[in-house]
């Protein structure tokens, strides 16, 4: 018996729902055998019009609490760009202490996310001790965030016009001791993460996004970074304590010397950023001005100010995934808001997953995926479809999740 | 590079697009203990002059940031803003910048940009799907977060008659707006 050999291109859908997503996406890979050569994206599975409610149904005052759901995760850049969008809109100057208070919640959650992250990547090449780790060490921030705001995720401590909860000098000594503990492990978590043999196995040279790409394709965040953009928010425009504070837009160069754009760099520029954003809250633990935290503590008076209020503005905040820009535009007479969009950074970091994925394989498209930090960082199900047969074969997330332990495997033998 | 003040960059609008340009803003406040300066500019030009002055943005920077297109319904007109930030990676230096473009409603229609900058599809394609602006030339103009069995015709941020009042869900107990 011969074997023919035959050539074709299978379409795999990869997604859109999985346990550990957070916003369901779905990846159309058309695949040549294991060697991806072209990707198609679809989304809107989760679309829940939160700013048509926020023009239709709620007043700005209710949709800073809306604007914290529009991400699990990124619960304090939405309210924190949503807050100086109608502040710029309504001649609203927050309190100088507010945006310190401000800065370091926010960089808490920076530190919590990237640690998730490491854990998310780790697992996705089947490296599930160094997953444990990573979150093992992420409970730490989870619960400096819950002493500080009264809750581990969801925190409402924005309101229009500075913040809603203090930090007191009682709090300092315990804030100061987690920051501690960060610092004392960091080189530990800095030769897991970039000196392990495997780890470098499965991220190099793998998922590149190159300079001219990433600029062109508007990447923004870590992502962006990764790939040479020296593009932070934090750096770039002052708002809040950042313009205070002298930080510089961290590129993988800092510790390779080089910029490849690929896993591995991403890894590099968030593990980097867990230590910048430590820095951030001592250094605004130390500066922090003494004073009030909000310009108008009555909802009431609030409100009615807002309504009057008229003009436009945008708010924008560097989130651990890239750059939250929110538009707000106020009428006088209406109670709701008159326009209000939602830039996430995920909206413009999928239109990179293409370049990313193409000529790679099916078995990294969990970890090339996830190295952006999508919303999305798992993938469900996989169907093949025969084109020629029109037969249908199913890929399980597990399944999926195996043909990338297996790689792992390999390269190690 | 070449960094302009606010004033500057309005000046070159002006020169670039002569009776196209309509309007400008800026916007400035000085923020936290130092002082230093949040900036934006709003620059609102006719329609016929708005490649140009997306060009002319490109002259600002290689590659300015797009980062989204709002889009407000004005009663007889659709406004799009196309945010644009400029600048980046230079320490306190960024501005942000809005491109205003006023469409009647009649004529609602607006050429692509993803030539000049290929990452404004997605943005491009809500703002088709949402407010059925008519993007003239966009490479691919499927619907981006709204579900294929969505109705034609129905643009969920639109407030005149094209709006979604018919689809909506009104729980019981509750009137009709």
């Amino acid at each position: 018996m011969t074997m023919e050999k035959v050539e074709t291109t299978y379409t795999i859908p990869v997604g859109p729902i999985h346990p550990a997503l957070k916003e369901p996406v779905r990846l159309d890979l058309s695949v040549n055998g294991e060697e991806i050569v072209d990707v198609d994206i679809v989304v809107g599975q989760v679309h829940r019009g939160i700013e048509w409610l926020g023009m239709n149904r709620n007043n700005p005052i209710q949709s800073i609490y809306l604007a914290e759901r529009v991400c699990g995760i990124c619960c304090v850049s939405h309210p924190f760009a949503f807050v100086e969008a109608v502040e710029h809109a309504a001649g609203i100057i927050p309190p100088e202490r507010a945006g310190y208070i401000r800065v370091i919640i926010a960089e808490m959650e920076r530190i919590h996310s990237h640690l998730l992250w490491a854990g998310v990547a780790a697992h996705e090449i089947g490296f599930d001790t160094v997953f444990y780790l990573a979150w093992r060490v992420r409970e730490e921030i989870m619960d400096l965030m819950e002493y500080v705001a009264g809750n581990r995720n969801t925190k409402a401590m924005f309101q229009i016009g500075g913040v809603r909860r203090d930090i007191t000098e009682e709090q300092l000594p315990k804030i100061r001791k987690s920051l501690d503990y960060y610092k004392s492990i960091f080189n530990q978590l800095k030769t897991v993460f970039l000196d392990d043999t495997t780890i470098k196995m499965r991220t190099k040279n793998v998922g590149i996004l190159k300079t001219e790409d990433a600029l062109k394709l508007l990447t923004c965040g870590p992502t962006g970074r990764a790939s040479g953009v020296a593009k932070d928010v934090r750096q770039d425009q002052p708002y809040a304590a950042y313009a205070d504070l002298d930080i510089k837009a961290i590129t993988p160069d800092v510790i390779t010397g080089t910029v490849v754009g690929d896993v591995y760099d991403r890894i590099i520029v968030r593990l980097v950023e867990v230590k910048q954003s430590i820095e951030i809250i001592e250094q605004c633990l130390d500066e922090m001005p003494s004073g009030d935290i909000l310009t108008e503590p009555k909802i009431a008076k609030l409100l009615n100010t807002l309504t009057k209020a008229e003009g436009e503005g945008v708010g924008r905040h560097e989130a651990p995934r890239g750059e939250v820009i929110h538009y707000v535009r106020l009428e006088p007479g209406r109670e709701t808001l008159s326009t209000w969009k939602i830039r996430a950074p995920t909206y413009v970091n999928l239109m990179a997953i293409p370049t990313i994925l193409k000529g790679g394989q099916i078995a990294d498209v969990p970890i090339a995926f996830a190295s952006i930090d999508p919303c999305i960082s798992c993938t469900n199900r996989a169907v093949i479809v025969d084109k020629r047969t029109n037969k249908k074969s199913i890929l399980s997330g597990k399944e999926l999740h195996e043909l990338s332990i297996e790689k792992t495997r390999k390269l190690k033998c | 590079m070449e960094i302009l003040s606010p004033e500057e960059i309005i000046d070159g609008f002006k020169k670039a697009l002569g009776d196209s340009f309509i309007d400008s803003k800026i916007y400035e406040q000085e923020v936290a203990v130092k002082k230093n300066v949040f900036r934006t500019i709003w620059v609102y030009v006719k329609r016929e002059a708005f490649r140009k002055a997306v060009e002319h943005i490109c002259k600002l920077q290689e590659y300015p940031h797009l980062a989204i297109i709002s889009s407000s319904d004005l009663g007889d007109s659709v406004e799009l803003i196309y945010h644009f930030t400029i600048y980046y990676g230079h320490h306190l230096e960024e501005i942000s910048l809005g491109l205003r473009v006023n469409l009647p409603k009649n004529d609602l229609k607006i050429p692509t940009l993803t030539d000049i900058i290929p990452g404004a599809l997605f943005t491009e394609r809500e703002t088709q799907e949402m407010m059925g602006v008519e993007v003239v030339g966009i490479p691919d103009s499927r619907r981006l977060f709204l579900p294929d069995g969505f109705p034609e015709g129905v643009y969920p941020w639109r407030t005149d008659e094209t709006g979604p009042q018919d689809i909506l869900r009104v729980l019981p107990g509750r009137k009709q707006k």
